[in-house]
């Protein structure tokens, strides 16, 4: 099942199936190792609920809910 | 000389590196053009001298951040014999992301495996050969920390810069690898340097190699069609990045091998699941700050004396009685570090001032009253710099940092800044030098200079006598409340003039905040002085430099008449004439209304070098206009100006108005020249404090003078925002539009 990652509840986790947006975001994205492929696990929400961080290829980033609108995880049910 | 380039991803042990090889020999710059930080050194323990240039934290050369170009171009450009890229082993799969686009370069390249210590203590296993062959140049192990093996880091580097070495790029191993050859054979036939890198990016589609080689870039567009993959369509930049991280996940999955684990925690995250928590990380961080502000500030350490009443009385100094007394509660140490310099600067303009007994009147006065008494004052906030500079440094490089950006971004974001930018306008409450230094962290030009506008109108300390030495004045009874008034004014002209800004001369979109959080770590002491004396040593020099100079026109200026001839009243000076002659412009202000209305003048603009300037100066000129019959000191000094001025209470307001948002003071002036450059965004941050200090003292003195103006101001307020609001939508167009 496919789901934005901006809609993660803290434990999810996932592999990265698409990352949308453009330019300088999206490029952020491919070079911090959101790719295709990647396994990604939601940590946990900042204390006013935004932005998230995510545990992915061995370390921890953080990232914005709007940011995460462009990153489409196929999670297994 | 052999050249070195120090390249890595920021939080790898880059700097930790460089400051072990090359200690007392580096030199901190900036790249030309940008505010990113160069560093050089020398390594000297191999015969010849070899240089080192530490190349900014970068993850990726993509053409996105200025630290990403300014590497970029200094690989290709400058070509140095040989290029360190530091690893840390513990993240290996993203470190090696950076790896794979610089072995597309034709340098010579060596990498240094960092923190392996850390990767057995975890008891996984990193395997170094393997890790050699694979990428095809020599890997050394290294400690950065224990200063272990670099030596043969540094040996392994000279061999390597003796040999050349053939690019080579992940993708000349899979679908892509025709039209890699071909785009790299076009550019060879023009004669380029590093033809593989640039063919690469050339297929990546990377915004300045298409501006560079725009013809190659249209002849490759036809090739490319042939080479649309069924996942990626066109994309190229999608697949090369995914390419390079697949490389690196499948073919270096005999290089690493993680021992068996649990989902354990480590003892970084324990830490975080405390200090980022949903309920405590919030209180925890206003805790935080608050214990290094008064540590660094604080007259009455720990409420010692308004709390149980712990008091030194008459602590004088040791060596020498009743130079150095301090009364009431136990100074912090930061006040306790300042008193103890501005006893030494005292005892040394003392000192100075006995020498120059004999000599003529005017040398004397220039030297203790003008350059002496201007340059101390400002270093006397030096020990208070240093210290909040430390604690930041602390933060920084324990990772905390990184988490106060993710905390607090929600709120930033909503008026065009991210988290990142809270600590530098935090810090601005001490002192606006160090904030100003501070938002070198931000990435993003806009942001940071946003930022540096704001910075000052979070009162500083030296801003603070104004407010209560001008309330304890006029406003007695209320003073607290006025104070407290005008910290709240700065604030919450810092948040209208962010929005204003927001909304018109940096409008767009707002900065991505998409950014590691590394693992927290013990900060080491050796790096956080490094950072510190950096710090310390700019600000002296700016103190002898620029500050110097520019007490010696202050102190000449109102020390002289237009005749050159030094006058005994500074009734005659030239400054007295000056004051008057522009006080017409403060007349919509409300205090330069008056017989001694120069006066108020000369303060302002006297506390535009330096916010002590202001009550030194009100005092001075207070007694000096007879406003008091006997010198009894500072307050009612003070006090009695403002009685025989006649001042209206909105014209006071407006006073401390125009102090609080106008130029902060020279020094700040300086750190905002280092930090935004020469140009317009350096001349932008001088005009929007003073038109902004104006229009808002101008409103506070029209409004308070005459209730009924206030719907003038409400009227051309609202048809401003109106057509701010129209101009963002398009609808309206501005006739002649400036250069944007």
């Amino acid at each position: 099942m496919e789901k934005v990652l901006r809609d993660f509840k803290p434990g999810e986790s996932g592999v990265v199936k698409r990352v949308g947006g453009d330019g300088a975001v999206r490029r952020r994205l491919f070079d911090m190792g959101v790719t295709p492929g990647a396994p990604v696990k939601m940590r946990k929400v900042a204390p006013l609920g935004d932005p998230i961080e995510v545990t992915l290829r061995g370390y921890e980033l953080t990232l914005r809910k709007g940011e995460a609108e462009n990153v489409i995880v196929e999670i297994s049910e | 000389m052999l050249k070195l380039a120090l390249a890595g991803n920021p939080n790898c042990g880059k700097t930790t590196l460089f400051n072990a090889l090359t200690g007392s020999t580096a030199y901190v710059g900036n790249w030309p053009g940008v505010t990113v930080e160069k560093r050089e050194g020398k390594y000297k323990k191999l015969g010849e001298a070899i240089d080192i240039v530490d190349l900014p934290g970068i993850y990726s050369l993509s053409p996105y951040s200025p630290e990403e170009v300014v590497s970029r171009n200094y690989l290709l450009d400058e070509k140095p014999d040989v290029i360190v890229n530091i690893i840390d082993a513990t993240n290996l799969e993203r470190n090696l992301y950076l790896t794979t686009q610089i072995l597309e370069t034709d340098l010579p390249v060596v990498i240094a495996l960092n923190m392996m210590d850390e990767v057995e203590r975890q008891g996984d296993k990193v395997d170094s050969k393997a890790l050699s062959e694979k990428l095809g140049v020599p890997v050394v192990e290294i400690s950065a920390l224990k200063g272990k093996n670099i030596h043969e880091l540094m040996k392994t580097a000279k061999d390597a810069a003796a040999h050349s070495r053939k690019a080579s790029s992940v993708l000349s191993l899979g679908e892509l690898a025709p039209l890699v050859q071909k785009a790299e054979e076009m550019l060879k036939a023009r004669d380029v340097d590093n033809p593989l890198f640039h063919a690469i990016k050339l297929i990546e589609g990377d915004e300045l190699e298409v501006k560079a080689h725009d013809e190659d870039a249209k002849q490759l567009q036809e090739l490319k069609e042939g080479y649309k993959s069924e996942m990626f369509g066109d994309d190229f930049e999608a697949y090369t990045a995914d390419a390079r991280y697949r490389y690196i996940t499948e073919k270096l999955s005999c290089v690493i091998h993680k021992a068996e684990r649990k989902e354990k925690l480590t003892k970084s995250d324990k830490i975080d699941k405390v200090l980022t928590s949903r309920i405590w990380g919030i209180p925890i961080f206003i805790v935080m700050m608050f214990a290094i502000f008064h540590i660094t500030f604080a007259e009455d350490f720990l409420y010692m004396n308004a709390l149980y009443g712990v008091e030194v009385q008459g602590w004088e100094c040791w060596w020498e009685a009743g130079s150095f007394v301090i009364d009431g509660g136990i100074p912090s140490p930061g006040v306790l570090l300042q008193s103890c310099l501005i006893w030494c600067t005292d005892s040394l303009s003392a000192l100075a001032a006995e020498g120059l007994a004999s000599a003529p009147a005017w040398v004397s006065s220039l030297i203790c009253d003008g350059v002496l008494a201007g340059v101390f004052s400002v270093l006397s906030f030096l020990p208070q710099i240093a210290l909040l500079f430390l604690f930041l440094s602390i933060l920084e490089d324990s990772g905390y940092m990184a988490r106060v950006a993710f905390i607090m971004d929600r709120i930033f974001r909503k008026f065009g800044l991210s988290g990142k930018s809270f600590l530098p306008l935090l810090m601005g409450f001490g002192c606006s030098v160090p904030a100003i230094m501070a938002s070198r962290t931000l990435e993003h030009d806009k942001e940071r200079q946003m930022t540096i506008y704001m910075t000052p109108w979070f009162s500083c300390t030296a801003k603070m006598p104004i407010y209560t030495a001008i309330a304890a004045a006029v406003f007695v009874g209320n003073d607290d409340l006025v104070v407290f008034g005008m910290y709240l004014l700065g604030i919450v002209c810092a948040i209208l003039g962010a929005l204003l800004l927001r909304n018109t001369i940096f409008k767009g979109e707002t900065a991505p905040f998409i950014m590691e959080l590394p693992a927290y770590h013990l900060p080491q002491a050796k790096s956080l002085f490094v950072h510190l004396w950096d710090k310390v040593k700019k600000y002296v020099v700016r103190a002898a430099t620029i500050i110097a100079a520019s007490t010696i026109v202050i102190w000449f200026v109102s020390n002289f008449n237009w005749s050159y001839h030094m006058v005994d009243s500074i009734e005659d000076s030239i400054i007295h004439d000056i004051g008057s002659f522009v006080s017409w412009i403060f007349y919509p202000l409300g205090f330069a209304i008056g017989e001694y209305g120069w006066v108020f003048v000369v303060a302002a603009v006297t506390g535009l070098i330096a916010k002590e300037e202001v009550v030194s100066t009100m005092t001075v000129l207070g007694i000096a206009i007879g406003a008091l019959a006997a010198d009894t000191g500072e307050a009612t000094a003070i006090e009695a100006l403002f009685a025989v001025s006649g001042i209206t209470t909105p014209a006071v307001i407006s006073f401390m108005a125009f102090n609080l948002l106008a130029i902060p003071c020279f020094a700040a002036v300086g750190a905002a020249r280092a930090e935004l450059g020469k140009g317009r965004g350096f001349k932008g941050a001088l005009l929007w404090w003073m038109a902004s200090a104006y229009v808002v003292s101008m409103m506070i003195y029209l409004i308070g003078s005459w209730w009924w103006t206030v719907f003038i101001f409400a009227a051309i307020i609202a048809v401003a925002v109106t057509c701010i609001v129209l101009w963002n939508k398009g609808k309206l167009k501005l006739p002649t539009r400036k250069k944007a």
